[in-house]
């Protein structure tokens, strides 16, 4: 048994300790908005949040996220509120959209750490993150009007 | 109720569950054109012939697609269509793909596909008439409520609005509506009129894909299903000799391992232990080693068979004369490899079978092949075969498969197992598993003419056909695939051109071929863009000036070049060390002109700028045809840059993303898109934007460093400037 705090909520999952959290979430607790891309650190599709910092969990084992804070796409925002959330919808980022969740997950940490990115910051935090829809543009965008959505609505 | 019946109960959306209101099938032909609906045990009603749009009397506006979403926007654009002439509540629309069936047939290609670029224009009349249908029978039947005639009544927003402003909802009427005939007669809106047509729309499944609700195909879970990961044979085509499971067996959460046509499947709980299982097997494989085939070989028996005759495409004048005369005969040979869908998602099917019946749930662009293929794995008829289309998680091509790889190996292993079952393959699995953009090799002799247009052409093109064995072989006339000419015999430089001469080698290689986001044009855009090119340097000519005067009767060429170089810039001063390069090209009913500008720092190439103009005639919705622009010019760059399947002793050498790689974030370039304000025939936006960048790029990087680039995808030596 592997006590996991997903999204503020413990749950405890009857897994080989070897098993990716990726597949922990997505098989063992349906949480299916993290996506595969690669399952070798090579797509960002996966990307969560482990204490805080951007992972990709399909190389990141479940016994390491035992006890820790893990945070997935469906626990960024209730409501699509998120300043990044809402950038995506008013400038119609997405196309096929699988590659996204890992996006906005690594947008999010890129966000806290420097509210007011530059392009060379968007570059240094993204590029772990393909897009095979090639929706970079709008990404780059979308992230520089998050941090003005961010800052007029104050640190969530 | 058939037990297939319970699961889809189940497991289904409940919104594909409707109570009354009103339906509108699609003008399909007469026949089909009536409405059923089965009556559930509780009361419900499901859809069991397939309606393209209903009124509900809660006011939702439920359309069924008969297209997949894929990325390319249809989600998006047919809503905007049907809103056109419904007057509808954008906000009540809620859109769903629909099942495989008659009424879904493409009604340009005959059969049920998304692709081709062609969702937008050959569903233009059909989607709108559907919502002028509905208007026009939910005002009839508010008229009579209101006691007054349709003519004394307007629509708007979801209402029907009465002359004395009185106002019915759609879905209160709903219900009478249904009972009334369809009209016969269904006029259309005058384009002065439009409100949605022509005017960007923000996309309807956002909501649900910056969340994680989503389903795509990889998302879907049942209880009781297991998940499948299988060993493939390591050379196409190869098949088990024999196989010993026992380590996999012993994996906790393994429960089956079965023999399947295409290799050997792992069942287990979940995904982790079946790939586990899956790199425990031992397999023995049957290899024929005249079907292991070696890229380097192909290469060279490729040069070999251009240099014999091949079957002609296009012929004018007399090539051979020609070219024998003068001096200035510009010869080259192009080599372009195999590529890789790679859509994000990698290739998935779930499988639920019973004893009657089937339920399919997967990313497709192709339900009813998909449907067929199952049925005949199983033994059934297609109408026992359900198929449910998710969320496709890009596609380009790779999920209209001519075999239906993914979804009879999913049959074959749920037969095999008995079980219900998600197959799932891994990033390897999907790089490795063929359907390949052909390998293609082109050789091309051209002398030009005293004014320094090009006077005779002849090119050979060597290269495995894609429609052989597809269900369009029948496009294949004389011998002739146009999917490997396309773009080149048909050219409008080459209508233009006294003497020239395209012949087609077709040869059969062991190596699954498919199309693949723009298909012929992939290549056949780079050659003549960049010979043009050489042409105008030739001519001392600038490259814009060049083409504008082999264009000249060829407008739409014409107009998206004009506006490319217009917005680029182009002649105008560039920052000390950058070039640009330009092409256009014709493909999908679009012209797209491209200016890439660039530089080469340290041997290292930097797109910084990409200017895109299409002419696609109408733009149903600018933004997203300006989203397709940036797409294919971003797929297209990643081929031009990195694109590349090799295969030794038939082993397909790529794995994953470190070594079939994509462009990312940090090599994006900023991309301008234009659309020309055009009144000519509509065309298509998912691929035109694809043919044009990696040649626009090729033609900076020769102004950058003199070279030309005649193989893809570029070699470091290419971009050395010394
Ligand atoms: S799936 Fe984890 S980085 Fe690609
Ligand atoms: S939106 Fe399709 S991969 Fe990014």
């Amino acid at each position: 048994m592997v006590k996991l705090t997903i999204n503020g909520k413990e749950h405890s999952v009857d897994v080989r300790p070897d098993t990716p959290l990726l597949w922990v979430l997505r098989d063992h607790l349906g949480l299916t908005g993290t996506k595969f891309g690669c399952g070798m650190a090579q797509c960002g599709a996966c990307t969560v949040h482990l204490n805080g910092e951007a992972v990709r969990s399909c190389v990141t084992l479940v016994s390491r996220a035992a006890g820790q804070k893990v945070t997935t796409i469906e626990g960024l925002s209730k409501d699509n509120s998120h300043p990044l959330q809402r950038a995506w919808l008013e400038d119609d980022v997405l196309q096929c959209g699988y590659c996204q969740s890992g996006q906005i997950m690594s947008a999010a940490v890129l966000l806290r750490d420097h509210p007011n990115p530059s392009d060379s910051d968007i570059d240094q935090a993204m590029s772990g993150n393909i897009c095979r829809c090639g929706t970079y543009q709008r990404i780059r965008n979308a992230i520089h009007k998050a941090a003005k959505l961010q800052k007029e609505g104050g640190v969530k | 109720m058939s037990k297939s019946n319970l699961t889809r109960r189940k497991f289904l959306q409940d919104s594909t569950i409707i109570a009354g209101g009103l339906i509108i099938p699609f003008s399909v032909p007469a026949g089909n054109r009536k409405t059923v609906l089965a009556d559930g045990a509780d009361g419900t009603k499901f859809i069991t012939q397939n309606a393209y749009l209903h009124i509900g009397t809660d006011n939702t506006v439920k359309i069924l697609l008969a297209h997949s979403e894929m990325g390319q926007g249809v989600w998006t654009t047919m809503p905007m269509l049907i809103a056109e002439e419904l007057d509808c509540d954008w906000n009540n629309i809620k859109v769903e793909h629909g099942p495989a069936g008659a009424p879904y047939i493409h009604t340009a290609f005959g059969i049920q596909l998304t692709g081709g670029s062609t969702s937008t224009w050959s569903e233009f009349d059909r989607y709108r008439k559907a919502g002028a249908t509905a208007r026009m029978m939910l005002t009839q039947a508010a008229a009579d409520k209101m006691n007054t005639t349709p003519d004394k009544c307007k629509t708007e927003n979801g209402y029907v609005i009465s002359a004395s402003n009185k106002k019915l909802s759609y879905g209160e009427v709903a219900e009478a509506a249904a009972k009334l005939p369809p009209p016969s007669d269904v006029p259309l809106r005058d384009p002065s009129k439009w409100k949605y047509i022509g005017k960007s729309k923000r996309r309807l499944d956002t909501p649900e894909k910056i969340n994680g609700t989503a389903k795509f195909g990889m998302d879907m879970q049942f209880p009781g299903m297991l998940t499948a990961v299988v060993a493939h044979p390591p050379v196409f085509g190869a098949k088990v000799k024999s196989f010993d499971a026992s380590k996999a067996k012993a994996i906790p959460g393994v429960q089956q391992v079965v023999e399947i046509p295409s290799g050997v499947a792992v069942l287990a709980d979940h995904y982790w232990e079946a790939k586990l299982g899956r790199d425990a097997l031992k397999v023995e494989w049957d290899i024929d080693p005249a079907k292991a085939i070696d890229s380097r070989d192909q290469l060279d028996s490729y040069k070999r068979i251009a240099s014999t005759t091949g079957v002609a495409a296009a012929k004018a004048g007399d090539v051979n004369a020609e070219l024998s005369k003068g001096s200035k005969k510009i010869e080259a040979e192009y080599f372009f490899p195999y590529l890789a869908h790679a859509a994000m998602e990698p290739m998935n099917c779930t499988v639920l079978l019973s004893e009657n019946s089937c339920e399919i749930w997967t990313g497709t662009q192709f339900q009813m092949q998909e449907q067929t293929a199952a049925a005949k794995v199983l033994g059934m008829k297609p109408e026992q075969v359900m198929v449910n289309t998710t969320f496709l998680g890009g596609a380009f091509g790779r999920r209209a498969n001519k075999d239906n790889d993914y979804v009879v190996e999913a049959v074959h292993v749920a037969k095999a197992s008995g079980k219900n079952v998600k197959l799932v393959w891994s990033r390897e699995d999907d790089m490795r598993g063929g359907y390949y953009r052909p390998a293609f090799l082109h050789k091309v002799q051209v002398m030009p003419a005293t004014d320094g247009k090009p006077g005779a052409w002849k090119h050979t093109i060597v290269g495995q056909s894609i429609m052989q064995g597809s269900p369009f072989e029948a496009m294949i006339q004389n011998g002739i695939d146009p999917a490997s000419t396309e773009g080149i015999s048909d050219s409008p430089y080459m209508k233009e051109i006294p003497n020239h001469l395209v012949e087609l080698h077709s040869p059969v290689v062991n190596v699954p071929v498919l199309w693949w986001r723009s298909v012929g044009h992939t290549h056949t855009a780079f050659v003549m863009e960049t010979m043009i090119d050489e042409l105008a340097f030739a001519a001392k000519a600038d490259p814009v000036e060049y083409r504008r005067s082999l264009l000249k009767n060829h407008g739409r060429n014409l107009a998206a070049l004009n506006l490319a170089a217009e917005k680029s810039g182009w002649g105008k001063s560039l920052p000390a060390g950058h070039f640009r390069g330009v092409a256009v090209h014709e493909s999908f009913g679009s012209s797209v002109a491209q200016v890439a500008e660039i530089s080469i720092v340290n041997d290292a190439l930097k797109v910084h700028k990409v200017t895109c103009a299409i002419d696609c005639g109408l733009a149903v919705n600018p933004d997203g045809v300006a989203a397709q622009m940036e797409s294919g010019i971003i797929f297209g760059l990643t081929a031009l840059l990195y694109g590349e399947i090799t295969l030794e002793k038939g082993r397909v050498k790529q794995r994953n993303f470190h070594d079939y790689k994509m462009v990312r974030m940090n090599e994006a370039p900023v991309i301008d898109v234009h659309i020309v304000k055009s009144t000519e025939k509509m065309g298509g936006a998912g691929e035109p934007g694809t043919p044009p960048i990696a040649p626009a790029i090729a033609n900076a990087i020769f102004a950058a460093t003199g070279k030309r680039i005649r193989t893809l995808p570029l070699r470091p030596e290419d971009l050395k400037t010394t």
